[in-house]
């Protein structure tokens, strides 16, 4: 339902003769409507494409280009025609967009595009429908991530240093990109080379070489050649720490340097040397070192920095945790219980592998993977049955999470391919489109600047005589006359909570009232009140009444949506602009108890006789206990 | 295939139909148990063509009834506005409501859009009575326009006529104390809670009280028609402010 608020506001305007009889002071006088009120055919020309809609079509929504008097700009005398030299296949949905009250995204529609047109038109793009929100928001945001990486490409390649750059950060340039310079270049590969040569040495050392003479038995060339391994892996660490030392002198940060992952990969990497070199040769921590030669191995990963492929892995595993997480936690699952149903299976079996339930999780775990080595097979028919059933099921459960972080990686490929080619092409067109961009950006921020008011409050009183429509004005003189006919007026919750601190002075002085927006937080003052009328929102929704559960039903209305509000807050932003621009004075207060909430009889009920009884309840009350008034179901 | 699962079927097994009382029968697969069962019914009820009387649903009937108003030369009239304004108010109308009835959840929360503020759900409750004269809960399109025809262009004594049937809630003729504490309850919950000065908690009550010393000439706690009427008719104010919303349309 387009609830179209300009639509149903002369309505409300009539229906407002129910208060007249009621009213406690005079009416307002209605505003002047100074254009002429019969609605007719406008025609739109849209670069050829002509359109053609009613004057009150356009005139719902006042404040978008087409609904005000900007529109008058592009009136063609000639042609009697209003001209927009703009893409006419958009216009469509804008027009759509008047017509319906919905703005819906054309999928096949570049965003950037579809953004500029609704720019230029005056239409915020927080009005989409729900319907297309989820996919504009979406488009909306791969499109940023695309620029933003663009930019971040642009800057961290192929920029000239600024010539007052100290030695550091040249050579935190040098580490960063290292094909900027011949040196950095030359480090690269020698680094990268003594990386493969340490991880090779490390195999090798435990490759069996022949036994030195006088020996049987096979030796490994580690203890063979041990003095030349030794002086292999000195060097290795030696250009490892050099170049970890380096590195964090020329870091811009050095507790970020150190917190990265690849600067824990190199302290890993060469930490076991050092603690070799530190502790003795003793038997009873020799299995320790032992342990720690095998953080060795950690020097592959030093490759990453190397290779781009290793870097895209390592970041598609991060963004897939959940992924994974799910498959570990289903995997864990599964294997318990099939490791125990497998155990009791194969209970009674003599001479059974499966000594133990944690036994029988290496069992399930090499017949979910589909391994099957053979060396636990379970004998039993139940066991033989329960073992097919692993099997089957271990297929699935990891089948399922491996195609997400598929895609992912691929996307996550993609992206790195398109910045290569970016960065390729950037170095040509570079100029040229941040120009654009900054121009773009500029006229942007001109029309939004200049066409929205009601976002600049100090201009408002100037502007507020000046920038409303008719619309407002009459939506305005509505109001007006609930005012008068409860000789109360509207105030904004700021106001309101003052005058609640105030209470006791008793004095007023001048105050201008505003509508203020829709924002409900709980006042501070009245906190009792406050609590217990928590539930009464200021675009209250949702009256409730202490009554029955039947009350609640007649009176609870479909909440409005952020759709319905922020539409009618495009037209009415009577909330937002004061309602009258001069000062009001007050000089008497009145002790406040707000309205308790309403309470409905029924279509076929008469009023009860219960309803005087409330009231004499309230009258008892006195201004600063609050409290609540029982209200009896009708 | 009969979807009446009430009928007693001549069991091709004999087994009584009809749960026994007392001891506990093995549940048998019969036809009769099978069509009590829900899910054999939903499965029924969603394949089976809909008819007007299936769906319980008010809304679905709602938006599955269409209604077409009268004539342009009937609306002509029976209200007082030109071809041109009802031909206005009816493209506005259906554009609103395709379906070309207005339910009272939905005119509730068009008419609540106006007074952000406040709660204008029980005002706007009132006000759908008031509109949907043959109380069918739906307003239709000639409903709209002839209560707005009285209200914008009818006689002063007709635009009266219409507010004491607002205030009057169960349309007896008769406004008691109650019917008009609570149209005051609503009007001043449209205020909602931050005015100026506060709204106090018997506000309303005063308000009605005045209304019923100025209105209630018999002072028999009812204020009839012709009471009404009569004692608008002499306050000037009143009569002076019934020409404001003429313009409207």
């Amino acid at each position: 339902m387009a609830a179209g608020v300009a639509t149903w506001l002369p309505f409300a305007r009539a229906a407002a003769v129910g208060w007249l009889p009621l009213a406690k002071k005079t009416m307002p006088k209605p505003p002047v409507d100074k254009k002429s009120r019969s609605d007719e055919i406008l025609i739109v020309n849209v670069s050829g494409l002509r359109f053609q809609t009613w004057k009150n079509t356009l005139d719902r929504y006042p404040d978008t280009l087409l609904g005000s008097s900007e529109k008058e700009f592009f009136y063609n005398e000639d042609t009697q025609e209003y001209f927009f030299d703009r893409d006419p296949e958009m216009f469509r949905h804008i027009l759509n967009f008047y017509r319906t009250g919905k703005l819906h995204y054309p999928r096949q529609e570049c965003i950037q595009a579809f953004d500029e047109e609704l720019a230029f038109y005056g239409i915020v793009p927080d009005i989409i429908g729900d319907c297309c929100m989820e996919e504009y928001r979406d488009r909306k945001k791969e499109n940023q991530e695309r620029l933003a990486e663009d930019t971040e490409a642009e800057m961290a390649t192929d920029v000239p240093l600024p010539p007052n750059s100290t030695p550091r950060e040249r050579l935190w340039r040098a580490f960063e990109n290292p094909h900027t310079s011949t040196m950095a270049l030359v480090f690269y590969y020698v680094t990268g080379f003594f990386i493969a040569v340490s991880v090779i040495a490390n195999v090798v050392e435990t490759v069996p070489c022949r036994p030195p003479k006088g020996s049987v038995k096979d030796l490994p060339c580690g203890e063979k050649y041990s003095v030349a391994f030794f002086c292999m892996d000195t060097a290795c660490v030696l250009i490892f720490t050099f170049e970890y030392l380096m590195r964090l002198f020329a870091a811009p940060s050095r507790c970020k340097f150190m917190r990265s992952v690849m600067s824990v990969i190199d302290v890993v990497a060469i930490m076991p040397y050092y603690i070799g070199l530190v502790m003795p040769e003793n038997e009873d921590v020799s299995g320790a070192f032992v342990t720690l030669r095998v953080f060795r191995v950690f020097r592959i990963f030093k490759f990453s920095r190397h290779s781009q492929g290793l870097r895209i892995l390592g970041y598609t595993l991060k963004s897939c945790a959940s992924e994974l997480g799910f498959l570990l936690f289903s995997l864990t699952m599964a294997i318990i219980i099939f490791a125990t149903v497998m155990f009791y299976a194969e209970k009674g079996t003599k001479g059974t592998n499966f000594t133990s339930i944690p036994a029988s999780f290496w069992y399930t775990i090499v017949t979910m993977t589909t391994l099957g080595y053979g060396d636990m097979v379970p004998n039993t028919i139940a066991g033989k049955i329960f073992g097919s059933i692993c099997s089957l099921s271990g297929v699935l459960v990891i089948a399922l999470p491996v195609p997400v972080i598929v895609s992912n990686f691929s996307r996550i490929y993609h992206q790195n391919q398109r910045a290569d080619k970016m960065r390729a092409q950037q170095v040509r067109g570079r100029g040229a489109s941040s120009a654009l961009a900054l121009f773009t950006h500029l006229s942007l921020i001109c029309k939004c600047g200049f066409f929205s008011p009601q976002d600049h409050d100090s201009d408002s009183a100037a502007l507020c005589l000046k920038n409303r429509s008719s619309f407002e004005h009459q939506h305005h003189h509505l109001l007006h006359c609930l005012e008068k006919t409860t000789n109360h007026e509207f105030t904004d919750e700021l106001t309101y909570s003052e005058m609640c601190m105030t209470e006791s002075v008793g004095y007023r002085t001048s105050r201008s009232t505003s509508l203020s927006s829709q924002q409900v937080v709980s006042s501070s003052c009245c906190p009792r009140r406050a609590k217990r009328r928590a539930i009464r929102l200021a675009n209250s929704t949702v009256s409730v009444s202490r009554g029955s559960v039947q009350e609640l039903d007649t009176l609870q209305v479909l909440k409005s949506s952020a759709v319905p509000q922020s539409r009618s807050s495009l037209n009415a932003r009577t909330e937002d602009l004061k309602l009258n621009c001069e000062q009001r004075d007050y000089t008497a207060a009145i002790i406040s108890i707000p309205t308790p909430p309403a309470n409905t009889p029924d279509e076929s009920l008469p009023p009860s006789p219960a309803v005087p009884g409330i009231l004499r309840n309230s009258r008892s009350i006195s201004s600063f206990t609050h409290e609540t008034v029982k209200i009896s179901s009708l | 295939m009969q979807s009446d699962g009430q009928r007693v079927d001549a069991l091709p097994d004999g087994a009584p139909s009809g749960p026994q009382e007392g001891k506990w029968q093995k549940p048998r697969i019969s036809r009769k148990s099978l069509m009590k069962c829900c899910l054999v019914k939903w499965i029924i009820s969603n394949t089976a063509p809909q008819g007007p009387a299936d769906s319980s649903d008010g809304e679905l009937e709602l938006s599955m009834v269409r209604h077409q108003p009268e004539g342009l030369e009937e609306l002509q009239a029976q209200t007082q506005f030109t071809r041109k304004e009802l031909q206005s108010l009816y493209r506005g109308f259906k554009n609103e409501c395709p379906s070309g009835l207005v339910d009272e959840e939905t005119f509730k929360t068009i008419y609540s859009q106006f007074f952000p503020q406040g709660d204008a759900t029980t005002y706007a409750h009132f006000l759908f009575n008031a509109f949907d004269v043959d109380r069918n809960g739906s307003i239709r399109f000639e409903d709209f326009v002839i209560g707005l025809s009285v209200l914008l262009r009818g006689s002063v004594t007709e635009k009266l006529r219409w507010a004491f049937n607002l205030y009057d809630i169960n349309k007896d003729g008769y406004i008691t104390k109650e019917e008009m504490l609570a149209i005051m309850k609503s009007i001043y919950d449209m205020m909602g809670r931050y005015t100026s000065p506060s709204v106090k908690e018997d506000a309303p009550f005063e308000h009605v009280e005045k209304f019923f010393q100025k209105m209630d000439r018999n002072r028999d706690g009812v204020v009839t028609i012709e009471e009404f009427i009569e004692t608008c008719q002499k306050d000037e104010s009143i009569m002076s402010s019934m020409q404001l919303f003429e313009n409207v349309i």
